[in-house]
């Protein structure tokens, strides 16, 4: 069972109607979104998404003329207590595995926080992962 | 205004006839001394050319046309018909793409030179007992060197300050207080608005004239900048593939740019038959420079659009007039007094990215002075899902420009196909500084 979420990452430029013109072709072919971040500059931003049809959406968005790319990204359940996720971030520390950066979302029963990760060193952030015997989020379950 | 003075009184109300004369005698010369640079050589025997064989000024029309690229192909000194140890300057200008073309001087030229700038200073009203400003950039380009030596030569005083610092420049003009200021028009009116800011009155500095060049202006600018800092202000030309300012400039009856005939023989063409446009029509400027030493032009190609003028001048000199430039024949643009070719922005964005991806130039100026701004579309090759990287993709297309142009431009990273393209052509400059009348 693969750690792996794949991610569409998109280029956008930092105008009205941008954001809705991505929306609207992932509407029209009846693709759902489960979460996005935005990182943003005065001029131009990257959207980052989660469907679950990545590789379809993908597509459908390269061909509308949308620069996007798919990035591997890992998410992972976050306890909902004070410190749950410093413990994580503890433990990645302790590997030497850094941080691109972070979004988090809530899902499912109970709206369990689940926070998506993009590290440096995807494989290496794997390995601290198993060794410090934290679970991730399957990419299956994420889009129960 | 003040009384007329002439700073070459031979040379510059001389007889059209003699003068037609004297021409005919520097262009044998020019050819002789052209005779020495391989290039020209090549081209003479081609044509049989001698300059035994320049007979009359009407011969001018068998001499090859230089054009920007024999320069550069001829880059460095392929194009000195000197020794490089003859040399005691060397200036440059930027080329189209890559490396820039070299200017050398020999002493002789130098002093030429300051001449030509005496005279067209003079011809504006600086005198002896005046302090003149240079604002204009010190260094490869020629405009402030070539002024500051004219204003030494009429035993005025210089305060070489250079571009940029405007606190300080205005500290000089209250301080200082200088009766002229040698800039080029954009900088002028970023002066005359930092003056509002800091609510100094024009009225109480000393300056009186100020002396253009360097870009294309309007009269527009020259009425707000005469009217906002009560000054007369007067334009002048030159390049320094012929020499650099000084080739022409206005008396102060300010009716055109006389062009110093003795030095530059002016030539008025239609840029696509080549052939001589009427007299009175505007055309492509082409300018033989008859007496420079170190690197003698022959008709050299300037790309200038301009009209000539052969009526008489009231102020008693017999030169040929030009009227302002009002646009170029190629796609070169002038930002900050510098020349920049869209084909070096293209070359650096290939620097960058491998292949040149499509791109847009706009130049504004807000605030008088020009802002450039290069849109560069995001293709997915070079687009990254790291904040930082595409942070550092700017940094880099910033980088080589800079190092390109000398220039700094903003970096837009646009959508892909948000560009306009027109017929396959892709358009590549959106100038929106109104700088024609």
């Amino acid at each position: 069972m693969s750690t792996t979420i794949h991610q569409l990452s998109l280029f956008l430029e930092n105008r009205s109607g941008a954001i809705n013109e991505i929306c609207q072709a992932l509407k029209e072919n009846n693709i759902s979104i489960r979460t996005l971040s935005l990182a943003d500059t005065e001029q131009f931003g990257i959207l980052r998404l989660l469907v679950k049809e990545w590789e379809k959406a993908r597509d459908i968005l390269s061909t509308a003329g949308f620069v996007v790319r798919e990035t591997n990204v890992t998410a992972l359940t976050v306890e909902d207590r004070p410190g749950g996720l410093a413990d994580i971030l503890d433990a990645l520390a302790k590997h030497g595995v850094n941080v691109e950066y972070m979004y988090a979302f809530t899902f499912g029963e109970g709206n369990k926080a689940i926070m998506v990760f993009r590290f440096a060193d995807h494989e290496k952030a794997i390995a601290a992962l198993e060794a410090e015997k934290i679970d991730t989020v399957k990419e299956i379950d994420l889009f129960r | 205004m003040s009384e007329i003075q002439i700073w070459d009184v031979p040379a510059e109300t001389m007889p059209r006839e003699e003068l037609r004369k004297l021409q005919l005698k520097r262009l044998h010369e020019c050819v002789a001394r052209a005779s020495r640079v391989g290039f020209y050589r090549e081209k003479f025997a081609k044509n049989g050319i001698t300059a035994n064989s320049i007979k009359s000024l009407d011969d001018l029309k068998r001499l090859p046309f230089t054009v920007k690229n024999d320069l550069r192909a001829n880059y460095p000194f392929g194009m000195l018909a000197v020794p490089k140890s003859d040399l005691v300057r060397i200036h440059a200008s930027s080329g189209t793409t890559g490396k820039p073309t070299l200017c050398g001087y020999t002493a002789r030229d130098l002093d030429n030179w300051a001449n030509l700038c005496a005279r067209f200073l003079t011809a504006g009203g600086l005198r002896k007992e005046h302090t003149a400003q240079v604002s204009f950039g010190y260094g490869l380009f020629t405009g402030g060197f070539g002024l500051h030596y004219g204003i030494e030569k009429i035993g005025c005083a210089v305060i070489p300050i250079s571009s940029g610092n405007s606190a300080r420049q205005l500290l000089m003009l209250q301080d200082a207080a200088p009766d002229a200021l040698i800039s080029t028009p954009s900088y002028a009116l970023n002066l005359a608005e930092a003056l509002h800011e800091a609510g100094i009155a024009p009225g109480s500095l000393n300056l009186k004239m100020a002396f253009f060049g360097g870009e294309a202006w309007t009269e527009d600018m020259r009425h707000e900048i005469e009217r906002s800092m009560g000054i007369m202000v007067y334009n002048n030309y030159g390049l320094s593939e012929v020499l650099g300012p000084g080739v022409s400039g206005e008396c102060q009856c300010r009716t055109g740019m006389h062009i110093q005939e003795d030095h530059f023989l002016f030539e008025c063409i239609n840029p696509e038959t080549e052939e001589p446009v009427a007299e009175g029509e505007q055309g492509e400027l082409v300018i033989t420079a008859l007496t420079r030493e170190a690197m003698p032009i022959i008709r050299y190609r300037t790309r200038d659009l301009a009209i000539l003028d052969c009526s008489p001048c009231p102020c008693g000199r017999t030169t040929m007039r030009m009227g302002r430039v009002y646009g170029r024949t190629d796609d070169m643009m002038i930002i900050r007094g510098v020349n920049v070719f869209p084909s070096q922005i293209e070359e650096a964005l290939l620097k960058v990215g491998g292949t040149a991806p499509h791109y847009l130039i706009e130049l504004s100026r807000p605030k008088n002075t020009d802002r450039a701004v290069v849109k560069v579309e995001m293709r997915a090759q070079d687009f990254s899902d790291q904040m930082s990287e595409l942070q550092a993709l700017k940094q880099r297309i910033d980088r080589e420009i800079r190092s390109m142009t000398g220039l700094h431009f903003d970096i837009e990273l646009v959508a892909p196909n948000t560009l306009e393209r027109s017929l396959g052509k892709a358009k590549r400059v959106v100038d929106m500084r109104n700088l024609k009348d």
